[in-house]
C-alpha cells in the first residue's frame, strides 16, 4: 500500500511535460511552432492546460523549423519547435541542419518512445539522437522527469551563447507522463567544459588598431556573426567603418548589418558578389573578417583568394578561425565586444583615418563596371528588375524579406538592398528551398505589424506549399513574390555553363495555376506578366491586407551574374553571359 | 582527373571529457563525419566518480588538419581540454595486448624465448597454447605479434595506445 505523501509536497510534484512547459514559460518563450503526434500527446495536452505560450500548427515538421528559424532570425530570440518521435524527428532534421550551418539559435523538442521502448524499433520509433548528433549544437536524451527542467534551461544556454545553433532535447513518453516532486528537480545541468568566448584579448586589439591604421588598402569582410551579436554591433560596425573611412563588403548571412545605401558598401562578395568587392578582397592589404567563415562561396579558388593582404579574423568559434583560409592575427571573441574593443582602442590611441584615396579611386574603377547590370527588355520582366521595383515599393515600410533558394535568392541579395539587420532571412549554409514560407510566416509573427515578403521561385516553393494553410490558420499576411520562369533557374544556369545547356530535369513541368493554387488556400492570388503591369501588380500586393501569392512571370532564360565560376579566383568574374563558355574540365564539373 | 596525396602527420590527442551518455559517438562521430582518419582510440573513466573520462585518440593529418580536429573537438559541448601531446613535447605511450600462440615443440620453445626476450607475461597457458600480455610501445607491439606470426599466432587483442605527459604537471 502506497503511503499518502504530505499535500504540499503533492502540490509540487509535476510531471514531465508539466516541468516542461513550465521552464518553457519561466525563459520567456512566446510561440512553440509544432505538430502533434503519439510521442507528443503529453506535452501537448500540458500545452492544451495553459495559455501563455501560444502553439503554432505547422502542416509538415520541416515548415515548423524553418518558421522557427524565421522567427529567430528576425527577432533575435531563440526559436522553439514541438515535434513527435519517429518522422517528425526525421522531417525536423534538414531544419535543423539549417540552422546549424547558419547559427541560428533552436532549441527542437522531439517526442521518443517510452524509454522501455528504445532500440526495440517500436512504432514511430528512430534514433532521434544519434541523427541529430552531427547536425545540432548538442542534443539530450532525457531520461528522467527531474532533469527536464535542467536540461531545457542548459538547452536555450547552449542554443543562444557563443555560435548560436540548433539543441535537440530527446524526451521518451514515460519522461513526460511521470511526475518528479520539485525538491528533486536540480536547477541546472552545467557543462563545465562548455565556455563561449566573450571579450576579445586586449594586445590582440592593440595589434588589429595598428594593422588598420596602417593599412592603405583596408576592407571589412563581415558575415553572419554581426547578426548573431545583436543590433548593437550592427551600429558599432557602422561605428569603426565611419571612423577608419574603410569600405565594407558581406556575405550572404551578413547583409542589413551595414547600410546599403552608405558609401562604403560594396555590395556582397562571393561567388554572386559584385565586381568591386572581389577585385577589393583580392587587391586589399588589410582585411578584417568578422562573423564570417571564409566559405568556399566567398573565397572562389582558395591559393588565389586575396594574395597580398593580412588578415584578421574575429570569431566566436575557433574551429572557424584557419579552416580554409590562414590567418595572420586570429581573434576568438564576440563580434559585439571585438568592435566595442576596436572603437575604444582607436580612440584612445588618437588614431584617424589615413588617406585612403588612391584605394577608393581603384575602388571606383572597379564600381563603374556596374556588375549588377543587367540586359534590358520590354518584351519580358526582367527578374532582376522585379525585384528592384520590389524595393523601390516596399523601402519606405522596412519589410522583413525571406527567400527560397536559387536564382531569385541571388538576385534579392543582389537588387534589394538592406539597411537593418534582421530584415534579410535566407538559406545560407544548406541552401535549403522550401525555406522562405515558413520562415516568412515565423518572421510575422515575431512582428505583426511587419511587412513580410518570400521572394521565391516557382520550383522552391513548391516544397513547402503546405504552409500556406499555416498562414490562413493564424491570419498572417505574408507575402510570397514568385520569380516564375519555368525553371530551376539555378541549376539550368550551371547546365548551361558547365554541361553545355543539357537541360538535364531542370525544366519546371506540369506547374500548378498559383493564382488558383492560393485562392484555394483562401489567400488572394496576382499574376503579373509583362513589364508594363509589374508597378500595378506589387501595388495590389501590398494593398491587399490578407497573405498574397504573386506568380510573376520572368525572362525564362535569365542568368544571374556576375559570378565567379567554381574553382576560379575573384579576378576572374564573368560580368555576362556572352563571356561563358559551354563546357568545363572535370575538376570545376567536381566543385559545387 | 585524379585526386592527390595528401601528406600526413600521426598526432596522440588526450581530451577530457564529460563522462556522459553519447560522448564517445559524439567524438568518434565527429572524426567520420569531418573525414578524419582515427588509427587508434581509448576511453575510461579517469575521475573516480565516473564524472570525468580521458580518451586518447592517435590521428594522422596535414598539419592544417590536426589544428582542426583539435578546433573542433573543443566545440564540442561536452569537451573540457584537448591536448595535442606530439606537440606538447616529452611523453610516454603505452598499449597493452593481449597475444594468443598455438603450437607443439621447437615453435612452442621458441615462442616463449620470443616472450622472454619482449618482457611479454604467460596469462594462460595449455599444453598446446599460450596466452601472453605485452606493454610498449606501438612498434614494439607490432614487432612481437609480427614474430608469433611465424610460431603460431592465433588471435590478438590490443587496447589502443593510452599516453600522458612526462614530468610532474597535467596537461
Amino acid at each position: 500500500m502506497l503511503t499518502e505523501r504530505p499535500t504540499e509536497d503533492k502540490a509540487q510534484e509535476k510531471s514531465g511535460a508539466d516541468w516542461l512547459i513550465e521552464t518553457l514559460d519561466e525563459l520567456g518563450v512566446e510561440f512553440v511552432f509544432g505538430y502533434p503526434g503519439g510521442a507528443v500527446l503529453p506535452i501537448y495536452d500540458a500545452l492544451f492546460r495553459q495559455e501563455r505560450i501560444r502553439h503554432i500548427l505547422v502542416r509538415q515538421e520541416g515548415g515548423a523549423v524553418h518558421a522557427a528559424e524565421g522567427y529567430a532570425r528576425s527577432t533575435g530570440r531563440p526559436g522553439v519547435v514541438l515535434v513527435t518521435s519517429g518522422p517528425g524527428a526525421t522531417n525536423a532534421v534538414t531544419g535543423i541542419t539549417d540552422a546549424w550551418l547558419d547559427s541560428i539559435p533552436l532549441v527542437i523538442l522531439t517526442g521518443q518512445v517510452p524509454t522501455s521502448l528504445i532500440g526495440t524499433d517500436a512504432f514511430q520509433e528512430c534514433d532521434t539522437v544519434g541523427i541529430t548528433r552531427h547536425c545540432s549544437k548538442h542534443n539530450y536524451l532525457v531520461r528522467h522527469p527531474a532533469e527536464v527542467a535542467a536540461t531545457i534551461r542548459e538547452a536555450f544556454h547552449l542554443a543562444t551563447s557563443g555560435r548560436p545553433g540548433p539543441v535537440v532535447v530527446d524526451l521518451p513518453k514515460n519522461v513526460q507522463v511521470a511526475s518528479a516532486p520539485a525538491d528533486t528537480v536540480p536547477d541546472r545541468i552545467a557543462h563545465r567544459g562548455y565556455r563561449p568566448a566573450g571579450a576579445p584579448a586586449s594586445a590582440d586589439i592593440d595589434s588589429a588598431i595598428e594593422m588598420l591604421a596602417a593599412a592603405t588598402r583596408p576592407v571589412f569582410y563581415t558575415g553572419g556573426g554581426i547578426i548573431n551579436a545583436g543590433p548593437e554591433a550592427s551600429r558599432l560596425l557602422r561605428e569603426l567603418a565611419a571612423l577608419t573611412g574603410a569600405p565594407v563588403t558581406s556575405t550572404l548571412m551578413g547583409l542589413g548589418a551595414f547600410p546599403a545605401s552608405s558609401p562604403q558598401w560594396l555590395g556582397m562578395l562571393g561567388m554572386h558578389g559584385t565586381y568591386e568587392a572581389n577585385m577589393a578582397m583580392n587587391r586589399a592589404d588589410l582585411i578584417v573578417c568578422i562573423g564570417a567563415r571564409f566559405d568556399d562561396r566567398v573565397t572562389g579558388r582558395l591559393d588565389a583568394f586575396s594574395p597580398g593582404s593580412m588578415k584578421i579574423h574575429i570569431d566566436v568559434d575557433r574551429s572557424s578561425i584557419n579552416k580554409n583560409v590562414r590567418v595572420d592575427l586570429p581573434i576568438v571573441a564576440d563580434a559585439g565586444q571585438a568592435l566595442a574593443a576596436l572603437i575604444e582602442t582607436w580612440r584612445a590611441r588618437g588614431k584617424t583615418a589615413g588617406n585612403l584615396s588612391h584605394w577608393w579611386t581603384m575602388i571606383e574603377g572597379w564600381r563603374a563596371k556596374k556588375s549588377l547590370s543587367y540586359p534590358a527588355s520590354r518584351a519580358e520582366i526582367m527578374p532582376q528588375a522585379a525585384i528592384r521595383r520590389l524595393w523601390e515599393m516596399t523601402r519606405e515600410r522596412h519589410p522583413i524579406i525571406s527567400t527560397e533558394v536559387g536564382q531569385h535568392q541571388m538576385w534579392a541579395a543582389q537588387h534589394f538592398d538592406f539597411e537593418d539587420p534582421n530584415k534579410w532571412l535566407t538559406s545560407g549554409g544548406l541552401g535549403t528551398m522550401g525555406y522562405g514560407l515558413p520562415a516568412a510566416i515565423g518572421a510575422q509573427l515575431g512582428d505583426p505589424e511587419a511587412l513580410v515578403i518570400d521572394i521565391a521561385g516557382e520550383a522552391s516553393i513548391q516544397m513547402n506549399i503546405q504552409e500556406m494553410a499555416t498562414a490562413v490558420q493564424y491570419r498572417l499576411p505574408v507575402k510570397v513574390f514568385i520569380l516564375n520562369n519555368e525553371y530551376m533557374g539555378m541549376v539550368r544556369q550551371w547546365q548551361e555553363l558547365t554541361y553545355a545547356s543539357r537541360y538535364s530535369e531542370s525544366y519546371s513541368a506540369a506547374l500548378p495555376d498559383f493564382v488558383r493554387l492560393a485562392e484555394a488556400y483562401g489567400w488572394k492570388g496576382i499574376r503579373i506578366e509583362r513589364p508594363e503591369d509589374l508597378d500595378a501588380g506589387i501595388g495590389e500586393m501590398l494593398d491587399y491586407a490578407g497573405p498574397v501569392m504573386v506568380d510573376c512571370r520572368v525572362a525564362k532564360l535569365a542568368n544571374c551574374f556576375p559570378m565567379i565560376p567554381s574553382g576560379a579566383a575573384h579576378t576572374e568574374m564573368i560580368l555576362q553571359a556572352n563571356e561563358v563558355s559551354g563546357e568545363m574540365d572535370d575538376e570545376a564539373k567536381a566543385l559545387v | 582527373m585524379h585526386l592527390p596525396p595528401e601528406a600526413a602527420e600521426r598526432h596522440t590527442l588526450s581530451v577530457i571529457v564529460d563522462n556522459e551518455a553519447g560522448i564517445l559517438a559524439r567524438v568518434a562521430g565527429l572524426f567520420s563525419s569531418r573525414g578524419y582518419n582515427i588509427e587508434s582510440l581509448t576511453v575510461a573513466d579517469v575521475s573516480g566518480d565516473s564524472a570525468l573520462s580521458r580518451i586518447t585518440i592517435v590521428t594522422s593529418g596535414s598539419p592544417h588538419v590536426i589544428e582542426q580536429i583539435i578546433a573542433q573537438l573543443e566545440r564540442l559541448v561536452p569537451v573540457h581540454k584537448v591536448t595535442d601531446l606530439t606537440a606538447y613535447g616529452p611523453h610516454v605511450e603505452r598499449e597493452l595486448a593481449l597475444v594468443k600462440v598455438a603450437g607443439t615443440g621447437e615453435h612452442r620453445i621458441e615462442a616463449m624465448r620470443l616472450a622472454d626476450i619482449y618482457r611479454a607475461r604467460v596469462l594462460d597457458a595449455t599444453t598446446g597454447s599460450f596466452v601472453f600480455e605485452i606493454t610498449g610501445s606501438s612498434d614494439k607491439l607490432d614487432t612481437f605479434i609480427a614474430l608469433m606470426r611465424e610460431v603460431g599466432l592465433v588471435e590478438v587483442a590490443r587496447t589502443g595506445v593510452v599516453a600522458i605527459a612526462r614530468g610532474k604537471d597535467a596537461v
